[in-house]
């Protein structure tokens, strides 16, 4: 289906595009001097780190950039320039020939009309049909993109769908007047990775029935390889590389991609570092004469730190902005500025367990109204943790990993009793530490630290660096007040930022500069266990690999222990000894990395892996990993809790709820489809 | 991999300058305060010798602001009246924002029976009409500053308690934190060196409000006669004194009247820079 | 929308609001200096008359007991008699009540009218001259005391040009709008400031909500975006920051009822401070609250009606 360019006129075709957005600091250009070919029927994927100019690309197609901003160059569709077309034109376009998916369908749709009329509008805009002949279109269009008893939800509003629904409807609303070209703004980046695998499904589908062109904005590599025909890579508001997936993915030409490219954790280089580009993405600014890439490459000379490149063939339907494309291909990549520590033992030895973790469970009551309370209704719970049992050994890293509502933070935040479970028992290092109180208490808080998601929410921002380690040094008594000073530059040091930084406040950093500095804080009580909730989830890709690269050589260093909670199953899988795949508040597999991937025993793990987009395995399958989404918390089905989505279920699934139960090796799992193996004993279950 | 961290202008391309507001906001209430302080050194006249060759004399050289119907120059009145009104607009807010945060503070961080407790309060006290509330005590106390003071923290303080609760909320939920939680830092710590720095900021927007609120309702009280009394030159008794002059004698009523918008404006030019300062950088 | 399950639970959710109104109006009597009983009876009363009326009161009981008979009497409509006219208070704040209830709605109406079109202009038109001039105006709006404002107008429009009586109520309802249109305006002055200022940053927020990009990204006309999209939600702030509003409304009126000699229950209250009438202060305290507390009420349900995200 891919075209060749110069053999058939394309479907659209952007030449010197330049989008300068309004700023504090005056005009900058967030997008400057793109320029691609789109085939009819392609889809090309537009892929780059935050602040790339791969959204406000996008946008500046169908000139949807706030007002002040100012769009130049030529946009070719079908003949006419969009960015000369006077607005009343282009409104004719928009939506009817070329229509738009966002990212956030929470925000991207209404929230005080009903779902209805926001398709009915496009409907309306664009159509000459009858109110009642939209309305039917409607309910037609909500059929085709999946949502079940269309007609009854057309009068519902956004807030009462689910977040995999929105994005279902708001795709319904770009498809309604059967648009030519789709422009997709991460559309699955809200979402978890079943009913993301659904969702791209859905758009594939819709591509061949609808012959519509798309292209994709987004920064996850595995979805590009997965959906796309092409792709172009952004950096610093420029595309610095475009050709087909197979071809780009396989030889890059251009250190960033390459670089990107090995950021992404891969099969078979588990606890490895990943290779990362050092620095962060620059932000926006007025450009200078130079290659924007030229501080974070390996490859730079002189002449990329003076002159622009300009994105020119180093292949057949390959082009690289690049002064030195021959370079990846005759020496070898650099690899990150670290020495690569040791490759750490597959699994520790002697695994004397440090956490004890056994029948734990948590509800959070919601908040019933007045009458409900006068009634006397039922208190309703949402049952977060409904018993997860496991073990995390010394010197161990287990993953967790599971979907949005799967428990596995309330697990996490359990387990250093940020919440109290409701009962359950959690043993640290042979102690009951749920009675914990006083001294002892802050002797555990000590032992066992957390390190957090948020990097702009982790650090008080009113306290510099230097107050917030020593606060931490100086409560737990680790060193005293003279060598305060001293214990900070070595925390730095050991997260690998400078001694000056210290003395700055935590705004002055980047998003990853400041979960080494979380990281520091942790370390300053010198605990034996990390617990890392989403530790990377909100850095860029390349970002990331930094942070787990140090994660994984202060393991070596400093033989913690860690619990890694994410749901980026690449990620788990790279960092961790063993894996606990969590659904709806229980552990449903656990099993030693290898094993578990390479063999996945319950019916959720085999679809959880199958739905995570492969960089390496493009398939371009349209088969769905898993049907339907996650129950609601508030009422948990009964018997085996994934029975209602699971294609093999039987009758005992849905009255029976399964253990989890010893397998062989290390793996225990909980489905009542494979039996046990002969002498594998039943774990205890509470 | 030694990243040097980004300059903090460069890392925040956001960033406003609040510059002319504050300024000006500053420049007014710098004047005013230095009024206030010192009316003797500012003010042409007595402000309470009568000159009965004088009365109801219009805007002059000599009177700049004309005088009263006793003969009072009327500028020196304004300006003696900012002693009054100044003191008027600290004294009303200081315990209120001083016990009210840390009411707020206490029952933000403790989620409990207290909070429910406070909870119903703030309904009750949000249902009465602010300045009925304070005339009704006003009336019970009898007339005069002292008792409007009075009066005005008896409720002034559930605002400040309701909006730094709120926004001790906000903040309990960001992971430093928990954070400070995990490492194991006392309550006490965790309220006074953490949560309140950053919770603090919406209240000290509302100070800048709410003295301006307070000049308003002194001198809505001076003018029915239940807050400063005559003959203290006070803006809202100005205004009172001049009412049944208006139509001969404008000056007597516009004059202070312009003193209490241009304090105002003044509180608000302040609070809206202050606000901007604030905002969280990212 | 709103069912009935919804209005049900906002009912029952005024009723702890309502006895909170009760019992601070009953801690402010128990603070009152001197005892009714010579209140009633002057300097004149003996102590078994003191201690007759204390028991007819109901004075020598516990506290507790002293506040359920209190809020017996209140249920029951009576909130005592005045002491300057020697009417039941109930009586004489109905008399006044619609009066002040006139003012307020006429002042909320031209405050919402005036507000809404402004801040829609001022917030498209952001950070230029039309905005700059409204909020100019409007901060000045903000700084000025009601009863300054009133004495302003008074004085030009009533005094000077003689276009409105410069106080006093009327008779019939045509005359009764012709009275009240002055303070009525003196009131919209000050809120409409409030309430301009707040919507313009709630529709600036709005137009750069995603959603309304998504609306023009289905090639609407700028039109619909902005009556559909845009109007929609910032009505829904607009009604929240008027509930915020109404009890600073209230409060103004007494002051602006005192200005204009408008017979309404503010003008009531100010005179019945002046004569030490305190039942009646009580009383209107109490019935104040009451009001605000059901005008909170409405405009819960309407924001309701607005936010289909608000039913709970």
């Amino acid at each position: 289906m891919s075209a060749v360019p110069g053999m058939t006129p394309p479907l659209l075709s952007v030449r010197d595009l330049v989008t300068e957005v309004a700023t504090a600091r005056g005009p900058m250009r967030a997008v400057d001097q793109v320029s691609f070919d789109l085939a009819d029927g392609e889809i090309l994927g537009l892929v780059g780190e935050s602040g790339s100019g791969k959204t406000v690309t996008l946008r500046s197609i169908l000139r949807l950039v706030a007002p002040p901003a100012r769009v130049a160059g030529t946009i070719l569709w079908r003949g006419r320039n969009l960015v000369a077309l006077p607005e009343r034109e282009l409104r004719a376009i928009r939506g009817r020939e070329i229509a738009a998916v966002f990212q956030e369908p929470m925000t991207a749709l209404n929230p005080v009309l009903t779902i209805g009329l926001q398709i009915e509008e496009n409907l309306q805009a664009h159509t000459m049909l009858t109110a009642r002949e939209r309305r039917r279109r409607a309910i037609e269009l909500l059929d085709i993109v999946g949502i079940p008893a269309a007609a009854s939800r057309l009068d519902g509003y956004p807030h009462q769908f689910s977040g995999g629904m929105r994005q279902r409807a708001m795709i319904a609303i770009a498809i309604a007047s059967n648009p030519r070209l789709l422009l997709a703004d991460e559309p699955t980046t809200a979402l978890d990775v079943t009913i993301q695998d659904q969702i791209l499904k859905l758009i594939l589908t819709l591509r061949q029935q609808l012959g519509m062109s798309v292209i994709f904005v987004t920064h996850d590599l595995g979805v590009v390889a997965e959906t796309c025909d092409r792709v172009a890579v952004m950096y610093a508001g420029r595309i610095i590389e475009t050709g087909s997936v197979a071809t780009v993915f396989a030889g890059p030409r251009h250190p960033y991609t390459a670089g990107l490219l090995a950021s992404v954790p891969r099969t078979g280089g588990e606890r490895r570092p990943l290779q990362s580009i050092p620095g962060t993405p620059p932000p926006l600014s007025q450009r200078s004469g130079d290659c924007a890439f030229a501080p974070r490459c390996a490859f730079a000379t002189d002449h990329c730190r003076q002159r622009q490149p300009t994105l020119s063939a180093v292949a057949p339907d390959h082009a690289a902005a690049c002064w030195h494309p021959e370079a990846l291909t005759t020496a070898p990549p650099r690899t990150a500025a670290i020495a690569p520590p040791p490759r750490a033992p597959s699994r520790p030895t002697a695994t004397t367990p440090l956490f004890e973790v056994a029948g734990l469970v948590k509800g959070f009551p919601v908040r019933r109204s007045a009458l409900a309370r006068l009634l006397g209704k039922p208190q309703r719970v949402v049952h977060a943790l409904n018993g997860p049992h496991f073990v995390l050994g010394r010197g161990e890293t287990l993953g967790i990993v599971g979907e949005s509502g799967c428990g596995k933070s309330t697990l996490a935040q359990c387990l250093v009793r940020l919440i109290e479970a409701d009962a359950g028992t959690i043993r640290y290092d042979g102690i009951d530490i749920r009675t914990l109180r006083g001294a002892a208490r802050r002797g555990f808080n000590r032992r066992v630290q957390m390190i957090f998601q948020d990097p702009y929410g982790s650090l008080n921002p009113r306290m510099t660096v230097r107050q917030i380690l020593g606060e931490a040094l100086h409560v737990h008594h680790m060193r005293p007040a003279a060598a305060i000073p001293d214990r900070i530059t070595a925390l730095l040091d050991l997260v690998r930022l400078p001694a000056d930084a210290a003395d700055r406040y935590p705004h002055a950093f980047s998003g990853g500069q400041r979960q080494r500095i979380g990281i520091a804080r942790a370390l300053a009580v010198e605990p034996e266990c990390l617990i890392a909730d989403e530790l990377v989830s909100a850095l860029d890709v390349s970002v990331q690999a930094q942070v787990v690269n140090l994660l994984l050589d202060l393991q070596n260093q400093l033989g913690l222990s860690v619990l890694f909670v994410a749901h980026d199953l690449r990620l788990v899988r790279h960092i961790s000894h063993r894996v606990a795949v969590m659904y709806l508040g229980e552990i449903v597999e656990i099993a030693p990395t290898e094993a578990l991937f390479a063999a996945p025993r319950h019916p959720y793990t085999q679809a959880l892996l199958s739905a995570v987009p492969d960089i390496d395995h493009s398939r371009r399958t349209l088969r769905i990993a898993v049907r339907g989404e996650l129950p609601s918390p508030l009422a948990p089905p009964p018997g085996c809790p994934f029975h209602p989505r699971c294609a093999q279920a039987i009758d005992r699934c849905r009255r029976e709820r399964p253990a989890l139960t010893a397998r062989g090796g290390d793996r225990l799992f909980a489905c009542h489809l494979a039996p046990p193996q002969d002498g594998a004993a039943a774990a205890p279950r509470p | 991999m030694t990243a040097v961290p980004t300059s903090g202008a460069a890392a925040d391309p956001r960033r406003r300058r609040p510059a002319i507001g504050l300024i000006a906001g500053l420049v007014i209430l710098g004047l005013s305060l230095l009024t206030a302080f010192l009316p003797g050194l500012v003010a042409p006249h007595d402000p309470l010798s009568f000159d009965y060759k004088a009365i109801l004399h219009g805007p002059s050289l000599v009177h700049p602001f004309g005088t009263d119907n006793f003969g009072r120059d009327m500028l020196s009145r304004v300006i003696w009246a900012y002693r009054i009104d100044m003191q008027i607009a600290v004294f009303t807010t200081l315990f209120p924002i001083l016990f009210g945060t840390m009411v707020g503070a206490l029952v933000g961080f403790y989620d409990g029976i207290a909070a429910q407790i406070f909870g119903r309060i703030v309904d009750a006290v949000i249902t009465f009409p602010f300045i009925v509330l304070v005339i009704a005590i006003v009336a019970v106390l009898g007339p005069g500053l002292g008792n409007m003071y009075i009066a005005v923290g008896m409720v002034g303080w559930v605002f400040y308690a309701r909006l730094i609760a709120a926004e001790m909320r906000v903040q309990m939920r960001l992971d430093y934190a928990a954070a400070g939680r995990v490492l194991g830092y006392g309550d006490v710590r965790i309220i006074v060196r953490h949560l309140l720095p950053n919770a603090i900021g919406p209240v000290l927007v509302y100070w800048m409000t709410d003295m301006a609120l307070s000049i308003l309702l002194g001198s809505a009280l001076g003018y029915l006669g239940l807050g400063a009394r005559p003959p203290a030159a006070e803006w809202g008794v100005l205004i009172a004194d001049g009412k049944n002059f208006m139509t001969t004698a404008w000056w007597m009523t516009i004059f202070p009247g312009v003193a209490i918008v241009l304090t105002g404006l003044g509180f608000s030019l302040l609070g809206d820079a202050v606000a901007e300062l604030l905002r969280p950088r990212r | 929308m709103l069912s009935l399950r919804d209005l049900l639970n906002r009912m029952l959710q005024i009723i702890p609001t309502l006895i909170m109104i009760m019992a601070a109006v009953f801690i402010i009597v128990r603070l009152l200096p001197g005892d009714p009983a010579s209140a009633i009876l002057g300097d004149r009363g003996s102590a078994e008359d003191v201690a007759r009326i204390n028991t007819q009161l109901g004075l020598d009981q516990p506290i507790p007991v002293q506040f359920l008979y209190f809020v017996d009497r209140v249920l029951h409509g009576d909130l005592g008699t005045s002491i300057t006219l020697g009417v039941p208070v109930a009586q004489l704040i109905l008399e006044r009540l619609p009066v002040t209830l006139l003012l307020t709605a006429m002042a909320a109406l031209l405050a919402v009218v005036a507000a809404i079109p402004l801040a829609f202009l001022a917030a498209i038109r952001r950070g230029r001259g039309v905005d700059l001039t409204i909020g100019a105006f409007f901060q000045v709006g903000l700084s000025m005391p009601v009863f300054y404002t009133g004495i302003v107008f008074l004085t030009i429009f009533g005094a000077g040009l003689r276009w409105f009586p410069i106080g006093g109520y009327g008779d019939g309802l045509g005359e009764h709008l012709y009275h009240l249109f002055l303070p009525a305006l003196t009131l919209a002055f000050s809120l409409s400031a409030v309430l301009m200022r707040n919507l313009r940053a709630s529709i600036i927020d709005v137009l750069n909500a995603d959603y309304v990009d998504f609306a023009r990204s289905k090639g609407l006309a700028p039109r619909l975006v902005l009556l559909r999209h845009v109007l929609r939600n910032a009505l829904v702030s607009t009604v929240t920051l008027f509930g915020l509003s109404v009890g600073t409304l209230v409060g103004g009126a007494v002051i602006t009822e005192t200005v204009f000699a408008v017979p309404g229950v503010g003008r009531l209250m100010i005179e019945s401070i002046y004569g030490r009438d305190y039942p009646v202060v009580q009383g209107l305290a109490m019935t104040l609250a009451v009001v605000v507390s059901l005008v909170f009420l409405l405009v819960d349900i309407v924001q309701a009606m607005l936010d289909p995200r608000v039913s709970r």
